[in-house]
């Protein structure tokens, strides 16, 4: 499993200034990305996911810690040594509307990045690859030729990823694409993206709050909190046995469309909202909000520690916390 | 289900004039909500589902044609002036938005925005109002109040502010509310909050609730009876568990089988094929002909079905209706 890596992160730690400290993003993630793998990067607004997403792009600079891409530490690489590796990396946002420049025909958004990395030789042999980059992502051919406002969304969206598929990637990282979608089109894109994983052997970081998708699209999971990542290991671990009693929470507020569930479902009510990132809590970050907190959580600083085989989770009373509150009712 | 709704449309059908033409945005749509429950809107964007609520309650845009009957506790609002309908709408009905920073002023207190309405509809004085304001938040579930009513919106987080919203509708003690996507732009956590929060509120006050939202699992924790809209028209209505159970409209099964299913990792998704239609190109049949899955015949295409019984309360607009109910 730890043979090869596409990506890997090091004890990141993104802070960035303000005054009277630093809104600490992300405070130490380490994850590994393998050939050929989705990983899911779940969390709320505020757990630093998209910056993790944007660290392994090295679009944000790191702190401390390290990043390694296709083998290479590139951490304090700069902008122009970073362009050859930016090409094996690239990203999907979550609105392809802002994404897009509006002036630009479709065609011309998805050669742009061709022109950037020097690829797909001249105009002519350029055209051809925009053309089969569209078909690939199943926009018809003569769509290369509208502005992005006369798309649909899910159209827009595709074009975001044929502009992603341009520099022939290894990794993608996918902050949201789903996310501004309409529900009929969101299965469209899931179904592409998982089409495109396997024609082409992507590997994929899959970051999103949705955890319906986030279970259907992924083969590992990790689950972040306040800059951390609290649990991680493969969607039926974290589904069926949760270890963190935030992920046990996270995963009881997810409403099932099925009135018959959701009318006898116990849910975990946190209470408040996720603390400050420029003060987190001392000892175990999520504490503050933790039904199964006990004194000591407040001293130690629990390390992501497995469960069982892969599955971690870094929670001192890992599975013991989520037992006791799901036995206790929440009022 | 005796007793009279609160609100009831019938007919109504809102047409916009753009540039590019005229849009019609809700066409003949009937609906209505009684006394302690709540009737789910769901649809996905151009549906319709928020333009209707808005023509309802006499908030359409200027450029508008807003025609049918509207209903707010047995009144015709359609007969009624303007000034009369802003003072009836404003007595009764409470609104919670997406976006709660869309209904709150950054320079003012939350406190004096809370009671605002009830100044004015129910003639408090400064003194009263502040009170108010102070057991609303309490009721919300702001914690320290009477200390937190003199902060401004900004000092709040989403999830907070969205409850000094929900406060702010409560305030003349409304017999509607209408919350349009209020948990969309927030965690799920604090979704499952604010759900509970309004559930709470309808049992302890017996107030009406019209929720809109595009989200299939909230529906199925909100609401007594749905209707999905597409293209501006109701394509199916019914009792939830009805709708859930044995959906009768291609269109409700197949955004019901599009989503991910817990443990149902791996397959690929029954997606549904191209976008919703915009309201200025909408087809003369069906408006989820060019879409359906089933789609049989030049009669969906040409012909508008009619909603058609299938259950106790439950209607079907389609040619094609499967799962009548059990």
């Amino acid at each position: 499993m730890s043979a090869e890596v596409v990506a890997e992160l090091d004890d990141l730690k993104v802070w960035f200034p303000v005054a009277g400290g630093a809104v600490r993003a992300v405070d130490g993630v380490s994850l590994r990305i393998h050939p050929g793998e989705t990983l899911g990067l779940v969390g709320e607004s505020g757990s630093g996911k998209s910056t993790t997403g944007l660290a392994l792009l090295r679009l944000v600079d790191p702190t401390t810690g390290r990043v390694r891409v296709a083998g290479q530490d590139v951490t304090g690489w700069s902008r122009r040594r970073l362009r050859g590796v930016r090409r094996k990396v690239a990203m999907v946002f979550q609105d392809p509307q802002a994404s897009l420049d509006p002036r630009h025909t479709v065609a011309a958004s998805v050669a742009e990045p061709l022109v950037v990395h020097r690829l797909g030789g001249d105009a002519d042999a350029r055209r051809r690859r925009v053309a089969e980059l569209l078909d690939l992502v199943g926009l018809r051919p003569e769509l290369g030729g509208r502005h992005p406002h006369e798309l649909s969304g899910g159209q827009r969206q595709r074009v975001g990823i044929a502009r992603a598929l341009a520099g022939e990637p290894d990794l993608i990282v996918l902050d949201e694409p789903i996310a501004s979608l309409d529900l009929s089109v969101q299965a469209q894109i899931m179904n592409l993206l998982r089409r495109l994983q396997r024609e082409l052997g992507l590997t994929y970081l899959f970051i999103s709050h949705d955890l319906a998708a986030v279970e259907h699209m992924s083969d590992r999971v990790a689950v972040m909190y306040l800059g951390r990542i609290v649990e991680t290991g493969s969607p039926a671990q974290l589904w069926q046995q949760p270890a963190h009693p935030y992920t046990a929470a996270l995963l009881s507020a997810i409403p099932e469309a099925d009135p018959a569930v959701e009318r006898h479902r116990r849910r975990i009510i946190l209470a408040g909202d996720i603390p400050s990132p420029v003060d987190p809590p001392s000892g175990c970050r999520f504490r503050t909000r933790c039904p199964s907190a006990r004194p000591d959580c407040a001293d130690t600083d629990p390390g992501l520690d497995p469960v069982t085989g892969d599955h971690r989770a870094a929670c001192l009373y890992a599975g013991e916390a989520v037992r006791e509150m799901r036995a206790t009712p929440t009022p | 289900m005796t007793d009279r709704p609160v609100l009831a449309v019938e007919e109504l059908t809102v047409t916009l004039g753009t540039r590019s033409g005229s849009a019609r945005a809700v066409a003949g749509v009937d609906w209505s909500v009684h006394p302690g429950r709540t009737l789910a809107l769901v649809g996905e964007s151009g549906s319709g589902k928020t333009m209707s609520v808005l023509a309802a309650t006499g908030l359409a845009p200027r450029t508008a044609r807003v025609t049918g009957r509207v209903r707010l506790l047995g009144e015709e609002l359609t007969a009624l002036d303007p000034r009369r309908r802003r003072q009836l709408r404003g007595r009764h009905v409470g609104f919670v938005f997406q976006d709660p920073m869309t209904s709150l002023n950054p320079v003012l207190t939350v406190g004096r925005q809370v009671t605002e309405a009830c100044e004015e509809h129910l003639g408090m004085s400064r003194r009263q109002a502040r009170d108010r304001a102070v057991e609303l938040l309490e009721l919300v579930g702001i914690p320290s109040a009477a200390r937190r009513v003199d902060d401004h919106p900004h000092q709040f987080s989403g999830g907070m502010r969205q409850r000094v919203v929900i406060a702010m509708a409560l305030a003349c003690d409304p017999a509607l509310l209408i919350a349009d996507e209020p948990t969309t732009a927030l965690d799920v956590t604090t979704q499952a909050q604010i759900v509970e929060l309004v559930a709470g509120l309808q049992r302890r006050l017996g107030t009406a609730v019209v929720w809109i939202t595009h989200d299939l699992g909230v529906v199925a924790g909100v609401a007594d009876t749905v209707a999905v809209m597409y293209g501006g028209r109701i394509v199916e209505q019914g009792p939830v568990d009805a709708v859930f159970a044995a959906p009768g409209h291609p269109y409700t099964r197949a955004l019901l089988a599009a989503r991910p299913r817990p443990g149902g990792a791996g397959d690929d998704l029954p997606a549904i094929p191209g976008a919703p239609p915009s309201p200025l190109e909408l087809p003369a049949g069906c408006a989820f002909w060019p879409r359906c899955p089933v789609r049989g015949d030049a009669r969906c295409e040409h012909e508008l079905p009619p909603l058609t019984p299938v259950g106790p309360d439950h209607r079907v607009r389609s040619f094609y209706r499967t799962g009548e109910d059990r």
